[in-house]
């Protein structure tokens, strides 16, 4: 089985690794320091500072570049966490069933009729504004979703006949659940991985934009928005840049969570003989 | 008729219980977990005679629910309580705010929901051409876009670069209407922007799933024209997941407003709520957060009755 | 026009699709290949073949209507001399529901679920004659009264969902005599219904053809069926006319080996076993119902099989057949009675039953598709269950995979291949070779071949015929098919209502004198006879005079 990539594809995984690599090698790409003010505020573009300066004089390419790191690794922690919980939680409801499955599907029913944000600000409103707050409540908040989707797709392919078949052999619960319903839970699943990741980039943004999310001097591109914004008024698009950042970053994680829905979808319907 | 009375009133309770389910929830989120009110309002220098005269004069001594009781049964009476930083009352700050983000909502809803329905009707008209291959694009684009990203974007080159509307969106009493609306413009734009791709693709597939039925085929079959097949047989089966999508972007619509607000400095719920998160006031964010989740939970719940009302199973038993 | 002109003519009928298949570039494939025929007014053709022949789609093409991608890429449809391929879209629209209407397989699709019933009869006829309402309503309720339905008055003020598939199906030939047509096209008309309910709608589109002198294209895979309804019928394969002839000449002398073929299906021949030994399988007492429902699926039901014997076990949608099916198998615990197995109870639950037991009785399912997990191998498919129940690794399982794909008549190649690579024959076997991977003394066959084209239906029955007798493995058939059971039983319960009405040896159950349901069920299944369904109503109208 041979797949052509997609241009799109290639585009969105090109564009993914370039900002991966510069979140992984941030101290030795950066030219400047974090906190270093190195110039004048808000100074424009130049052959010294490739990107301009921010509000305080400081790099802001150099500050895009650990940004990056921030972001990213904050995001990913929180998919990570979202995705293992509610992907676990989700198939174990879909395999179990009975009140286990409607106590938890109840739950994040409730969890889910409050809007995500708002959630996050009334629960942020007394926690302490740190990291591992923050990395909670985003995964936790967004675990929902996840396994929104875990379980229907688990309960949909839990009724099949060749699960049904599995479970009259005499199977265990560990053959159905890694052997027949993973393998076949594991694409869409994926899929929504990169969604979820998206996710976590623009609410972590939309948090450190509020002023709720990274604190400074740290950075993470939202912050630095924030921190920006006022130049806006005055012409100064320095705020836009770590905004088009997100952007981008989000377009091509899109595409390539896209291009593996697509290859699903294929795999599903496309080759029956009948 | 009767069973249909019967769900409706069912998906009402579901509703009521819900939103008071969704109080514990927001009352536990803020009271019980390891933060502390009077720690979070006077800092980690407190003294400890301080905070316990600050737990005293907030009534944090007393079980948590008899504390929660005593709270809903304020809301009741609409008295949301009193904000910690300033002693102002909650319900007649909120008032003025309510109506601000309501209009800025409404206004963008005005927009949004008619232009997506009528390009996910040019998606489904042009399927597989160019406009389709245009909206399946600009949404998988739009979805990635932060609401700060279009707001700025719009600041700069509208508002700064342009001139034509004013960057930041102040309101007052004595505004007229038009002015009203030309200082919600850039706003409403930004919020527009943010909904309408998503709405125009699920449009697209609702609308979709119902053409490609087996009696559009029969009603094609029958020689009807064009403009007699959408309206006699498709429409009536699209309202339901049409009206669906339209609620369903209309409760994001909420969510959107706290970031925009914050963006052109718009003098709404969602401004008011992040100024009170910041400053750790916690009553103030206690009732914002309810009104936010009360108008999600209630749009849900109408895009729910709709379509029990639409379905003609429901609508005539058997 | 001369008088004596065909009312249809098709000439050298070409239609294409375009496929998207993931692994290859996008291409056409040619689905009719220059089919020709003609249609005398009044007169019936029946389009006969199996899916993927063309039928639908030629039947569709007399409305110059594609379904999905379908496009018509040469040759004529002339109706009344016309070609309406060549029409204007205003034209075509004007021909269809007016000249030309359509009768679908699934009514309960085809009607709008959000009108009544009434509105959607009159539409077309509204539409194109300009007459009035209650003309039109005038004459649909006479037309449901000459279709046998009950309340011809006010059923029309129903919706779709408020009446049954049966009823719908004739009111949905009712909508297309509305528009007094020249021509309607029947596609598969019956083929979703029960048996029983069947014989009256034919019966019923039968005589509204006769009474109208309505023209008709019936398109169908059963040739009994057609046989009672067609003066003409056309054998289709692959998009190609294997056969034009007669009604009487295709049945009783067909030209071709196709057309043999698909005339003698399941004439298959197996010679009833009777010797009695101790049973295999004892089903005591049994009744079942489904979690949160009171109403009992299964009412006292008690069977027995011998090994290396078949039971088959008979009844239409609703009768508790394939509920019968789970409670042997261990997936529904009966609420009362109990199953023995070589002499000892089976526990009720699955979770009771040890892996011997669960070997010994093995399940092949109706829809082969989804009976496979689609992301294992034909290998890892076939091999699990020797490893599961047998322990075998490595060279052994190999060369047992080998043995058993032999023994379902394909090579060790479809080792490594995924169900989406096999055919629907294939793959029902590759489901076969799994329940034989486990040597179980029962396999318990659900439908396994009502989703099957005739001709590959039958290939699996004899295969399973060939296997019992190899493997002295028993079989409890559950099936809706009367001709499966006399091809393949020895002993036979019929179900009506979660009941067993009617149990014993083959040679007994399907003689008279007969109980009431099985006489109506048996009678009702088509025969590959001309006449055969005038003989049918005028015996029951004689029955029915004569009590």
């Amino acid at each position: 089985m041979f797949y052509r990539i997609p241009l799109s594809a290639c585009l969105g995984l090109l564009i993914t690794a370039l900002f991966l690599i510069a979140a992984v090698f941030a101290p030795w790409l950066a030219p400047y320091g974090l906190t270093e003010i190195v110039g004048g505020v808000w100074e424009p573009m130049s052959s010294t500072f490739l990107l301009g300066t921010d509000n305080l004089g400081r790099d802001l390419l150099s500050r895009m570049i650990y940004g990056a790191r921030t972001t990213i690794f904050i995001a990913a922690m929180a998919t990570l966490l979202s995705f293992t919980l509610g992907s676990v939680l989700g198939l174990l409801a879909a395999v179990i069933g009975g009140w286990f499955d409607q106590l938890l599907s109840r739950f994040v029913d409730l969890l889910m009729s409050i809007p995500t944000l708002i959630f996050a600000l009334v629960v942020l409103s007394v926690l302490p504004g740190n990291l591992i707050t923050l990395i909670l409540v985003m995964g936790i908040l967004d675990s929902t979703r996840v396994y929104r989707l875990a379980r229907s797709v688990a309960v949909d392919i839990n009724v099949m006949d060749f699960v049904e078949a599995a479970r009259l052999r005499g199977e265990g619960r560990w053959w159905v659940v890694f052997r027949e319903i993973l393998p076949n839970a594991l694409s869409p699943l994926v899929a929504e991985l990169g969604l979820r990741f998206i996710f976590q980039v623009l609410f972590l943004s939309a948090l450190s934009f509020l002023g709720l999310g990274i604190q400074p001097p740290e950075a993470d591109w939202g912050g630095m928005v924030k921190e920006n914004k006022d130049g806006i008024i005055f012409g100064i698009p320095a705020a836009l840049i770590p905004a088009a950042a997100i952007s981008i970053l989000a377009i091509s994680v899109n595409l390539i969570a896209d291009w593996i829905l697509n290859r699903t979808t294929d795999l599903k319907g496309g080759r029956s003989g009948s | 008729m009767p069973q249909l009375l019967k769900l409706i009133a069912q998906r009402i309770a579901l509703g009521v219980l819900l939103l008071l389910a969704v109080s514990v929830l927001i009352f536990m989120g803020t009271e019980i977990l390891p933060g502390d009110v009077a720690q979070s309002i006077l800092g980690q220098s407190a003294t400890p005679e301080a905070l316990a005269n600050l737990r005293r004069d907030l009534g944090l001594n007393e079980p948590a629910v008899k504390r929660y009781f005593s709270w809903l049964w304020g809301l009741l009476h609409g008295d949301l309580g009193t904000a910690l930083t300033n002693g102002a009352d909650i319900a007649s700050s909120i008032g003025s705010r309510l109506f601000n983000t309501m209009f800025l909502a409404s206004v963008a809803a005005l927009v949004s929901v008619p232009l997506a329905l009528v390009l996910g009707m040019l998606a489904v008209r042009y399927r597989n051409r160019w406009p389709d291959k245009l909206i399946s694009g600009s949404t998988l684009a739009f979805i990635s876009l932060p609401e700060f990203f279009i707001g700025y974007l719009l600041i700069y080159f509208v508002a700064v670069k342009l001139g034509w509307f004013p960057s930041v969106a102040t309101v007052y009493d004595s505004m007229s209407f038009t002015e009203r609306l030309s200082a919600v413009a850039l706003p409403a734009t930004t919020l527009t922007l943010v909904v309408l791709a998503h709405m125009m693709r699920m449009t697209r597939a609702a609308i979709l799933n119902v053409m490609q039925s087996a009696y559009i085929e029969t009603a094609e079959l029958k020689g009807l024209s064009a403009l007699k097949i959408i309206f006699r047989h498709a429409f009536p089966n699209a309202i339901a997941p049409i009206v669906n999508v339209v609620m369903l972007n209309l409760a994001y619509l909420i969510v959107g407003v706290v970031v925009v607000e914050v963006i052109f400095v718009y003098p709404g719920m969602g401004q008011y709520l992040v100024d009170h998160v910041s400053k750790r006031d916690v009553p103030v964010v206690q009732a914002c957060g309810l009104v936010f989740a009360a108008f999600y939970i209630f749009l849900n719940m109408a895009a729910d009755i709709i379509s029990i009302i639409s379905n003609p199973r429901l609508r005539h038993p058997k | 026009m001369e008088a004596d002109t065909a009312l249809l003519q098709v000439r050298n009928l070409q239609i294409g699709a375009t496929v998207y298949p993931p692994d290859a570039k996008p291409h056409d494939i040619e689905i009719v290949q220059g089919v020709s025929f003609d249609l005398p007014k009044g007169r019936v053709l029946g389009l006969i073949g199996e899916s993927g022949a063309g039928k639908s789609t030629i039947g569709l093409a007399s409305l110059a209507y594609g379904r999905g991608g379908v496009r018509i890429t040469g040759g004529e449809v002339l109706l009344n001399g016309h070609n309406i391929l060549e029409s204007g879209k205003k034209a075509i629209r004007g021909v269809r529901g007016s000249q030309v209407c359509y009768v679908a397989q699934s009514a309960a699709a085809a009607f709008n679920p959000a009108h009544r019933l009434m509105d959607q009869v009159i539409e077309a006829a509204r539409e194109h004659s300009g007459e009035s309402k209650a003309v039109l309503t005038q004459r649909a309720v006479a037309l449901f009264e000459s279709l046998g339905l009950p309340d011809p008055q006010s059923i029309g003020d129903r919706y779709p969902h408020q009446v049954s598939g049966g009823q719908l199906q004739r009111i949905m030939t009712a909508m297309a005599l509305c528009s007094e047509p020249d021509l309607i096209v029947f596609d598969e008309p019956t083929t979703a219904l029960d048996v029983t309910t069947q014989i009256d709608v034919l019966a019923a589109i039968r005589n509204a053809i006769k009474q109208t002198g309505v023209a008709a294209l019936y398109i169908s895979h059963d040739l009994a069926v057609v046989a009672q309804i067609a003066d003409e019928m056309m054998v289709l394969r692959n998009g190609l006319v294997v056969e034009h002839g007669t009604t009487q000449q295709i049945i009783e002398s067909p030209a071709q080996d196709y057309t043999r073929a698909l005339v003698n299906v399941r004439a298959i021949e197996h010679p009833q076993a009777t010797d009695t030994q101790k049973p295999l399988l004892e089903v005591n007492h049994i009744t079942a119902s489904y979690p949160g429902s009171p109403e009992p699926v299964l009412r006292d039901v008690s069977v027995q099989l011998q090994p290396g014997h078949t039971l088959a076990v008979v009844g239409e949608s609703g009768s508790g057949k394939s509920t019968l099916a789970r409670v042997i198998t261990g997936l529904l615990a009966p609420s009362q009675g109990s199953v023995e197995f070589n002499g000892t109870p089976l526990s009720a639950d699955l979770a009771g039953r040890t892996r011997d037991d669960l070997r010994q009785l093995q399940m092949i399912y109706q829809m082969a598709d989804v009976a496979m997990n689609p992301r294992q191998t034909v290998r890892t498919i076939i091999g699990r269950p020797l490893t599961f129940y047998f322990g075998l690794r490595g060279k052994d399982k190999s060369k047992r995979i080998h043995e058993l794909l032999e023994s379902i008549e394909l090579g060790p190649e479809y080792a490594d291949r995924y169900p989406a690579e096999l055919s629907g024959g294939q793959k029902q076997r590759v489901c076969i070779a799994r329940a034989l991977a486990a040597k179980p003394q029962l396999i318990i066959c659900d439908e396994v071949t009502s989703a099957l084209d005739p001709l590959i239906a039958d290939g699996i029955l004899k295969l399973l015929l060939n296997l019992q007798q190899r493997e002295q493995v028993a079989y409890l058939f559950v099936t809706h098919d009367i001709a499966t059971v006399r091809a393949i039983a020895d002993s036979i319960a019929v179900m009506y209502q979660g009941q067993v009405v009617r149990y014993g040896p083959k040679s007994e159950v399907l003689s008279p004198p007969f109980d009431d349901y099985t006489d109506l069920l048996l009678s009702s299944v088509p025969e590959m006879q001309v006449g055969w369904l005038d003989n049918v109503i005028a015996n029951r109208r004689m029955e029915s005079a004569g009590h």
